[in-house]
């Protein structure tokens, strides 16, 4: 035996202890903290990207990209409003919070959704006259905090969202960090500069379902029927919470899938609580036809759409309408490439950016910090997110074509396939080239 | 001077007129009869209006209200006056829960006693209970004054920011961050202007009261606090 040259083992990894885990343990050892930051979970899910449309083909039959018409809107809040909103797309934006973002990012948002033809949503924090002034509909978000609650923004709205919770933290309430706290943000929220403003977790003046009807009932009597109600909840338990929504008198649920942004919140509330949108469509739409609500009360999900394939296989799987966050704040120039070096000296990398909260952000769209929100140009980030909305619709309208199908609505879960075991039982669509959907028996 | 009659008149009804009056309506008096405790009544009100139920009111009775004086003859259910930025809430008899929750603005008057959560996430608007409050009142309470005649239950002032609070009973407990305070002849002045605003005269003297307000210790997240949530 050549004893100068046996192969050395090579250093490796634990799966369960690898590199990140042990830069966490060392960090949290450091510090006694937990790690906080902004966006959705970053771990991998199971996901749209597990499922698969079946174009038509001898036993269907397409239509023509060029020619025929696939239409695309949508008609929010038809149970009770007087006044339900028309989109020309079903892809609408997500509340986002003045205060978390910038002024500029709220204003662009509002401009690139009013050129698609969509709606905008505020945040935790009020509703600002640049938002309102670019966005020709505006969902206007009730949440636990009430920062800047009042009767004239409601009627101001086109429609008014009860948030319960949300995707990223389902049970959790918010925390906006003092260095965040300028002087108008201290003045919306009511609340002194420089100090943490937190948001509650619960509704100061309603718990349970019972209560939220009563709730519903004061706020379309505020508006005078005139408003669609939403009620949003992260997703954990959606075949309860989507049919207590709908007992409670919403127009519209907005369910919100564990991929969902946060402006800032604990890292392990963002990966270990809540679930994958994937896993919560089925059980939405079940409860919305068990209670005959199907199209009646509209459904909206958000949670990892990027894509025209996600919003054509959301919609396909049975909800009404999509709403991005991420991929929007993307399209205005998060995380953009051409601002690596300063990413880099916060310790992070572009596409990797995620310390929202720390109000550092080199694009200018997560921050109150004049200098560096004045990069973000509201026009041209605006046209920037309306090309994006054109294409995800563009590409929605696509697949449904090649299923034959002259309205995104017509989707259905029949046109899918899971190329996973997981996915095939989360989404209730039969694994590829099989007729089996794990759990259901035939 | 209008007089719905509920009985005969739908809520939706009573709350569009009100809704529907002009600035300078000279309809400033209405009355309400036979509430039966419904919800959200005299609601988004937004005139200078007197509005007197005759009767119990249910939940939000007066929600967000603007400019308008609202009178409950009665007792009222969870959050009256929530979310009100001006004008004056005026209930006779007893309060529910979460009275005045979140209110910006405006005056909040109870002849009764409140139960829990009074004033909780106040954001501005003076409170006076004249009876006592229950547990977890002026919870994250940002600004405002909260008065209390009666005694105040456990955990006042929990997480609580800029309000002040002033009781002039007991309190069975103080929630975290919130401590007594010196009560200095500003307060003094401020809580005669609130006693009379309620219609108290000088035989409820302000020197009987104790001031309560945050120790500003968890206005920034520290982990050595962790303790304290």
């Amino acid at each position: 035996m050549d004893l100068e040259n046996i192969p050395q083992t090579l250093p490796r990894f634990s799966a369960t202890f690898d590199p990140h885990t042990l830069a966490e343990i060392r960090r949290a050892a450091a510090t006694g903290i937990y790690d906080i930051r902004g966006g959705g979970t970053k771990r991998k899910l199971p996901h749209f990207d597990d499922l698969l449309f079946l174009g038509a083909s001898v036993s269907r039959y397409p239509l023509e990209g060029y020619r025929e018409k696939c239409a695309t809107d949508v008609w929010l809040g038809t149970r009770f409003a007087k006044k339900p909103i028309h989109l020309k797309t079903p892809v609408t934006i997500a509340g986002m919070s003045f205060g978390a973002l910038s002024g500029a990012a709220k204003e662009a948002l509002g401009r690139g959704a009013t050129i698609a033809g969509t709606s905008t949503t505020t945040g935790d924090g009020g509703m600002t006259p640049e938002e309102r002034g670019q966005s020709q509909t505006l969902i206007y978000q009730y949440l636990p905090s009430r920062y800047g609650m009042n009767p004239d923004d409601l009627r101001r709205a086109d429609a008014i969202e009860v948030v319960v919770g949300q995707g990223a933290k389902p049970g959790g309430g918010g925390m906006l960090l003092g260095q965040k706290i300028s002087d108008r943000v201290a003045m919306m929220r009511n609340l002194p500069k420089g100090i943490d403003q937190r948001s509650a977790c619960r509704h100061p003046d309603w718990t349970g379902p019972d209560d939220l009807e009563i709730k519903i009932e004061e706020l379309r009597e505020i508006t005078d029927w005139e408003k669609p109600i939403y009620v949003k909840v992260g997703a954990t338990r959606p075949y309860y919470d989507v049919a207590l929504a709908v007992k409670s008198g919403a127009d519209v649920v907005v369910l919100d899938g564990m991929q969902g942004g946060t402006a800032a919140t604990q890292d392990v509330f963002i990966e270990h609580v809540g679930i994958p949108i994937l896993a919560a469509i089925r059980p939405a739409v079940k409860a919305l036809q068990d209670l005959g609500m199907h199209r009646k009360v509209q459904l909206i999900v958000s949670g990892g759409i990027r894509s025209g394939a996600d919003v054509a296989k959301a919609l396909a799987l049975g909800a009404d309408a999509v709403a991005i966050g991420t991929a929007a704040l993307v399209a205005l120039g998060d995380n953009d490439p051409a601002y690596e070096e300063e990413y880099r000296k916060l310790g992070s990398t572009a596409g990797a950016y995620d310390d929202w909260q720390e109000g550092r952000d080199p694009a200018g769209i997560t921050t109150q910090d004049p200098e560096l929100a004045a990069r973000l140009d509201p026009v041209q980030a605006g046209r920037r997110l309306a090309n994006y909305l054109s294409v995800l619709t563009l590409e929605a309208q696509t697949i449904a074509r090649a299923c034959g199908k002259s309205h995104l609505h017509n989707l259905e879960p029949e046109d899918l396939v899971a190329l996973t075991l997981e996915a095939s039982a989360m989404a209730g669509v039969p694994l590829a080239g099989t007729n089996w959907i794990p759990g259901q028996t035939f | 001077m209008p007089v719905v009659d509920l009985a005969e008149t739908t809520k939706r009804d009573l709350n569009a007129q009100l809704h529907a009056l002009p600035a300078d309506t000279n309809a400033t008096h209405w009355t309400v009869e036979n509430s039966e405790g419904q919800h959200a009544l005299a609601v988004g009100l937004d005139v200078p209006i007197t509005v007197e139920i005759n009767g119990h009111a249910g939940y939000y009775c007066a929600g967000m209200n603007k400019q308008a004086t609202v009178v409950v003859d009665g007792n009222v259910g969870v959050g009256v006056a929530e979310n009100m930025l001006s004008g004056k809430v005026h209930v006779k008899g007893d309060a529910s829960q979460s009275a005045g929750a979140t209110a910006h603005g405006g005056l909040l008057v109870i002849d009764g006693d409140a139960s829990a959560r009074c004033g909780i996430s106040m954001k501005g608007v003076d409170i006076v209970v004249k009876g006592s409050i229950g547990a977890m009142s002026a919870f994250m309470a940002q600004s405002g004054n909260l008065v209390v005649l009666g005694d105040a239950g456990d955990a006042l002032g929990d997480s609580i920011y800029e309000a002040r609070l002033y009781v002039r009973g007991t309190v069975k407990s103080l929630g975290a961050d919130c401590i007594e305070k010196e009560l200095r002849d500003e307060h003094k002045a401020d809580l005669r202007r609130l006693l009379d605003a309620a219609g108290l005269d000088e035989t409820v003297s302000v020197a009987d009261f104790r001031r309560y307000g945050s120790a500003r210790g968890l206005y920034n997240f520290h982990v050595d606090n962790s303790s304290a949530y």
